[in-house]
């Protein structure tokens, strides 16, 4: 099996970007037939290497040779000539055109009279059905078919230029478990036919699934190539984060579990909580001092409910009651007022503001909470940056530098220090360890910590189970856009305990199957 | 010391070469020397006494650079939202047909000015409101004003070049227009104090933070409680405002309205200033004082067009010219190709010492 | 999942997603109908053949305008600079006949003037990251102050040499009367194979369908390996070609040229291509439906005239009509979006 001729070697790779060595020296190899896994944390520089090998970064240094032809990639057109087709997490196809169309695009079949649009279709047809979609109609338009359909619709125009390496970056992480098992299906259909395929996912149990072969990174840097079978989970978490097994199972024990004295009022307490098309009416109680974690897959509805209880997006159902009085949350601003916070899970889109200052990046919302014509004195505003920057460890600690150049660890805790300073009463953090590095990681989990302990009402939500079972006291699990459960967090319940509530529960009958 | 005196007076000179201030100081510096060189009493200021002011060549200069810095102070709130309002020469147009109708209809000065001005916030809160409420794309909004206040501008005097200049009472509004405050242009003076009224205004309070908030990133804006629609809204109906107030200086000069010249082509002169001054056209970050510099020079460049004896009909296609020339010189592109070479350059450096 | 999400699928909202897709070209076409019937009962000769004749022949230069803006409008750009470019195009063409040029070269010329236009405004989007609006209001400003410093008069075809052969009447069907004859002239016919180049062009050609692609999503479009960036030169080439065919066939209907013809006639064309049905945002539209939103445009001239309005108004109407026309669009979609 190892004798095969590689189809892509990539050797030495190397990208810059200003002030930072995004990849340094990295190799990989992709054999023909093999499902071949990147591995490594957020920021290890895996979506940079796929970039590369797409022709949408170039390279500064190392060589690119694929079926034995060495690339100079100037574009996504050239690697896609020389046989190399990407099927993104948010999947790269255009909404507007129908399922057929965009099969085809750019190689439709074409007549005396240009596009020969039944020849197109027929073809569209006949790849379709490859993927196991021949029950949809090319016509269809691609708006109107599910995310995981839409998913198998690219790998059909992969399969449509010829590729011969077919690249899979994070496919499957808004799907759910059957939808997986349909996408490996094919993977494994295609595998089959000879294309090699590179894919990226952050569950382990896929990766152990599915794959053959594994390339780790960490911090830019090549760590090793493993056959998978050979490798037990420990020893590739260990390469990946850079410590050994029994190291991690000291990372932290589980917080004791803060118990709610009967007769105690909660902050919030919300009553079929809803916006239709996004997420089903929720009852949720969150009290002072107590850490609520919402748990679930992408997709579930976690980071829904933490926008409605925010006011982000305007519920269409549901009662809101805070501190024991009706109120009605319709916008961020309003939210704010009554001292609600909300740190977003989208942080470049939606948290920081990049080219003003950390110092205005910190002042912005509480700024806007006093109203646009009523500043805040310069002296206040200086101790407020001070104050925060400090307790949230910002480095570099200039206030005066564009948040946009930090790193997003930093950033994160510029943000944390934001809602902060708004003196919040309930504060919901929505995968605010996303993407950052480890240290970073811990200090916030910390801060979360300290924060439920000084009377703060936390929600945290949190793709990463082990996360929210540590520190939460109490966790909601959302599975499909329903609440379908909600866990006292003691020492009995585990990752596993959620793992099997998600997987066992029955949205529709919300009763176990 | 003295080595780290030299770095220090590096970065300031460096600092200097990087702005864009220093650059249109040079560029205003030069147009006054072309200037001077083929009109040699140029620079030379006499005292009128007739008029009770300064006059020569740069105070006309002046006087014309009034409509443009009120023009340009609008269109750079309005671009630093990511935004871009074409439609200040029509309300230049609307807001003088307004009042030189009035005022030969025997209204008073005072009540036409307020009319004019009125109608002016009321275009601007129009445009806000679509592009707010409505979420319509800001070019298309203002474009649409744009023709559209051109054709109510006509409707407004019938489609007459509304003249006022023998009616009587109308020595305030001439005043705003030709009048002298110690010596120096009535209309300089007072665009100048409300240029600085609008910087005080956004930089002593939260608005100016907040209007570069929105420009920036709209949705992480509205999520730290700023209300992006508000302040939308606010940009346009300033802008409409002040294009109000330009629309009177550049009708009062004559006490004439020219339905279809009065501001036209006036936008392009906006965007041009605000891009001199070193906002993006992508929005965020902006500079009044790089604008006000911006619109001064565009004053400056008109007149150096006429002192060169060219034909005023180059002035659009030179005006687009640099724009475009601007524009490029922003692009990514010319600042990777520079950087490019700069390290083409550092790399032949290091293998010349290797080689040595 | 199979059968899941098949079932899900299974009732694809086509019909209905085409009819919400159809509703602003619906109501463009029971405005035309409206202001047909409306202008025929007022003053009785709205529909007679002669009427209809005059209608295509004194507006094709907009339909081939409203052909040329529906490109850059697909692709969620737009082209301001259109009416410059007639306006120069004409200043240009109508000086070189009189230098004594055949008109046919000329004509050519013309055409090369608005080509150079187009790949200006294309590279200032293309290699230096403009906003289209900005670009083609650049090349807007440009053209026509070139075109002033050519001749601000208005200039008139020498003896024996213009445009005429394009303007002649060919008249298809002859009475008695003249108002009832139905006739077409060249002028009508190039704006005709303009509009079938256009629609071949959308399509049935890859070109075309790159177009719709970068109305979708232009960075789909790249990752899916379509040529973007020759497709954008391709777009702007086009608008501004057809811009200065356009200006051919108008010189040739008003034998005259001046350096104002043409102002705010990129609005005539927007506001063809929107009230057609193309969404101003980009990724759907069609351009029969531009064809139609300018014989509305077309027919508010008469009407206006046989109502008496002042020219001024039309600006007002038309700014008003895409108003409404653009919010219906968003209404439209945004109903859309909640389904």
């Amino acid at each position: 099996m190892t004798e095969k001729t590689p189809i892509v070697v990539m050797k030495g790779i190397t990208i810059e970007f200003p002030g930072v060595k995004a990849l340094d020296g990295v190799d990989l190899t992709l054999y023909p037939g093999e499902v071949h896994a990147l591995m490594g944390e957020n920021g290890a520089g895996k979506s940079t290497m796929i970039k590369a090998l797409t022709g949408v970064y170039k390279i500064n240094s190392g060589s690119i040779v694929v079926d034995g032809k060495p690339q100079q990639f100037n574009g996504t057109l050239d690697a896609q000539n020389a046989g190399i087709a990407t099927v993104y997490q948010e999947v790269n196809l255009c909404t507007n055109l129908s399922v057929g169309e965009n099969v085809m695009l750019g190689h439709e079949k074409r007549g005396p009279f240009g596009i020969d649009w039944k020849k197109t279709h027929e073809a569209a047809k006949i790849y379709l059905a490859q993927m196991g979609l021949e029950h949809i109609d090319p016509h269809t338009p691609l708006s109107s078919i599910s995310i995981a359909m839409q998913q198998l619709v690219a790998i059909a125009r992969a399969m449509v230029i010829n590729a011969k390496v077919l690249i899979l970056d994070e496919p499957t992480s808004s799907l759910d478990a059957n939808e997986v098992q349909d996408l490996f299906k094919i993977m494994r259909k295609v595998r089959d036919s000879g294309v090699a395929i590179l894919f990226v996912s952050h569950f382990l149990d896929q990766i152990y699934e599915i794959t053959d072969r594994l390339t780790i990174l960490r911090n830019g840097k090549f760590i090793k190539e493993v056959m998978t079978k050979d490798t037990p989970r420990d020893e590739l978490i260990g390469m990946m984060i850079g410590k050994s097994a029994a190291e991690l199972s000291q990372i932290g024990a589980k917080k004791a579990r803060r118990e709610i004295a009967p007769g105690e009022k909660p902050i919030v307490n919300v009553k079929g909580l809803g916006k239709r098309g996004t997420i089903n009416p929720v009852d949720v109680d969150i009290y002072a001092g107590e850490v609520v974690g919402f748990a679930g897959l992408l997709g579930s509805g976690r980071t829904e409910l933490g926008r409605l209880l925010y006011g982000a997006d305007k519920p269409d159902s549901g009662t809101y009651e805070l501190n024991g009085k009706k109120v009605n949350i319709s916008d961020p601003h309003t939210a704010l007022k009554n001292k609600i916070a909300y740190s977003t899970e989208n942080r470049r889109d939606e948290g920081i503001i990049g080219d003003l200052s950390v110092r205005q990046n910190i002042l912005i919302a509480l700024q806007a909470t006093r109203g646009m014509f009523k500043p805040i004195p310069k002296k206040e505003a200086d101790a407020i940056v001070d104050k925060y920057m400090k307790e949230m460890n910002v480095r570099p600690a200039d206030p005066d530098r564009p948040i946009k150049n930090l790193s997003g660890g930093n950033q994160q805790k510029v943000l944390i220090g934001r809602w902060l300073a708004t003196h919040p009463e309930l504060l919901i953090l929505d995968e605010p360890t996303r993407g950052i590095d480890i240290g970073a990681k811990a200090e916030i989990q910390q801060v979360v910590l300290d924060l439920a302990a000084k009377g703060m009402g936390v929600v945290f939500i949190s793709s990463e189970l082990e996360e929210v079972v540590r520190l939460s006291d109490d966790i909601e699990v959302l599975k499909d856009r329903h609440k379908i459960a909600e866990i006292e967090n003691d020492d009995t319940v585990s990752q596993a305990t959620i793992v099997e509530t998600i997987a066992n529960t029955n949205v529709n009958t919300g009763k176990e199957a | 010391m003295a080595e780290k005196a030299k770095a220090q007076g590096n970065t300031l000179v460096k600092k200097l070469l990087g702005s864009n201030l220093t650059w249109s100081i040079v560029a205003f510096i030069l147009l006054v020397i072309v200037c001077t060189i083929f009109q040699h009493d140029f620079l030379a200021l006499s005292w009128n006494t007739t008029t009770g002011g300064l006059a020569g060549p740069l105070i006309t200069m002046l006087q014309e650079s009034a409509r443009y810095l009120m023009i340009a102070t609008g269109m750079t709130l309005v671009i630093s939202t990511a935004g871009i309002d074409l439609s200040v020469g029509s309300v230049m147009a609307v807001s003088g047909a307004a009042a030189m109708q009035t005022l030969s209809n025997g209204v008073n000065v005072w009540v036409a000015i307020l009319i004019a001005l009125a109608l002016g916030i009321v275009i601007g809160c129009i445009n806000g409101a679509l592009v707010s409420l409505l979420g319509l794309q800001p070019f298309i909004t203002t474009l649409i004003m744009m023709l559209a206040g051109r054709g109510f501008a006509k409707v407004i005097t019938s489609g007459e070049n509304a003249d006022a200049s023998a009616v009587a009472g109308i020595e305030p509004l001439k005043w705003f227009a030709n009048g002298y405050i110690l010596g120096i242009p009535a209309n300089f003076v007072i665009a100048v104090v409300i240029v600085a009224l609008v910087g005080l205004l956004c930089r002593k309070t939260a608005m100016g933070m907040m209007i570069e908030a929105v420009g920036i990133n709209q949705e992480a804006s509205r999520m730290t409680g700023i209300k992006p629609k508000q302040i939308l809204f606010l940009v346009y109906a300033i802008s409409g405002f002040l294009a109000a107030i330009a629309g009177l200086f550049a009708t009062a000069s004559v006490m004439r309205v020219d339905v279809s010249k009065t501001g036209q082509d006036l936008e392009m002169y906006a965007i041009l200033a605000v891009v001199i001054g070193g906002t993006s056209l992508l929005g965020g970050k902006f500079s009044l004082l790089g604008s006000s510099i911006g619109a001064v020079i565009i004053a400056m460049i008109r007149k150096t067009i006429i002192t060169l004896g060219v034909s005023a009909e180059a002035t659009p296609a030179f005006f687009a010219i640099v724009v475009i020339v601007i524009c490029v010189m922003q692009a990514p592109k010319i600042h990777n190709l520079s950087a490019d070479m700069k390290r083409k350059r550092a790399l032949k450096a290091q293998a010349k010492a290797v080689a040595a | 999942m199979t059968t899941a999400t098949a079932n899900k699928v299974k009732a694809p909202k086509k019909g209905f997603k085409l009819d919400r897709q159809m509703i602003p070209t619906l109501a463009a076409v029971v405005i035309f109908i409206l202001m047909m019937a409306m202008g025929q009962a007022m003053f009785g000769t709205y529909l007679r053949l002669g009427f209809i004749s005059d209608l295509f022949i004194d507006h094709a230069y907009l339909i081939i305008l409203a052909v040329a803006m529906t490109l850059p409008i697909l692709t969620g750009g737009i082209d301001l600079s259109v009416g410059a470019i007639v306006a120069i195009t004409a200043v240009v063409g109508m000086k070189l006949i009189n230098a004594g040029m055949p008109a046919i070269v000329a004509m050519i010329v013309m055409l090369l003037l608005g080509a150079v236009f187009g790949l200006l405004a294309g590279a200032l989007i293309e290699e230096f990251n403009m906003q289209p609006f900005i670009a083609t209001l650049s090349t807007m400003f440009l053209a026509r102050g070139i075109a002033s410093m050519i001749s601000t008069d208005s200039l008139t075809f020498p003896e024996g040499n213009n445009f005429d052969f394009i303007a002649e009447k060919i008249k298809l069907i002859d009475q008695p009367k003249a108002a009832h004859d139905l006739s077409i002239n060249l002028g009508v016919i190039i704006a005709l194979v303009v509009v079938v180049f256009g629609y071949i062009l959308l399509h049935h050609t890859r070109t075309g369908r790159t177009i719709y692609a970068i109305g979708g999503s232009r960075s789909s479009a790249e990752l899916m390996g379509l040529p973007v960036k020759r497709t954008q030169y391709v777009i702007y080439l086009t608008s501004a070609t057809l811009a200065a065919l356009a200006s051919i066939v108008y010189m040739a209907n008003i034998g005259s040229a001046k350096n104002t013809v043409g102002v705010g006639w990129e609005l005539d064309a927007i506001a063809s291509v929107v009230i057609g049905g193309t969404i101003i945002t980009g990724g759907f539209g069609y351009v029969l439906g531009s064809v139609l939103g300018a014989l509305v445009r077309s027919v508010l001239d008469p009407l206006a005239t046989s109502f008496g309005v002042p020219a001024e108004w039309t600006t007002i109407v038309i700014g008003l009509m895409i108003l409404i026309f653009v919010v219906l669009q968003r209404a439209v979609m945004a109903v859309g979006d909640k389904k």
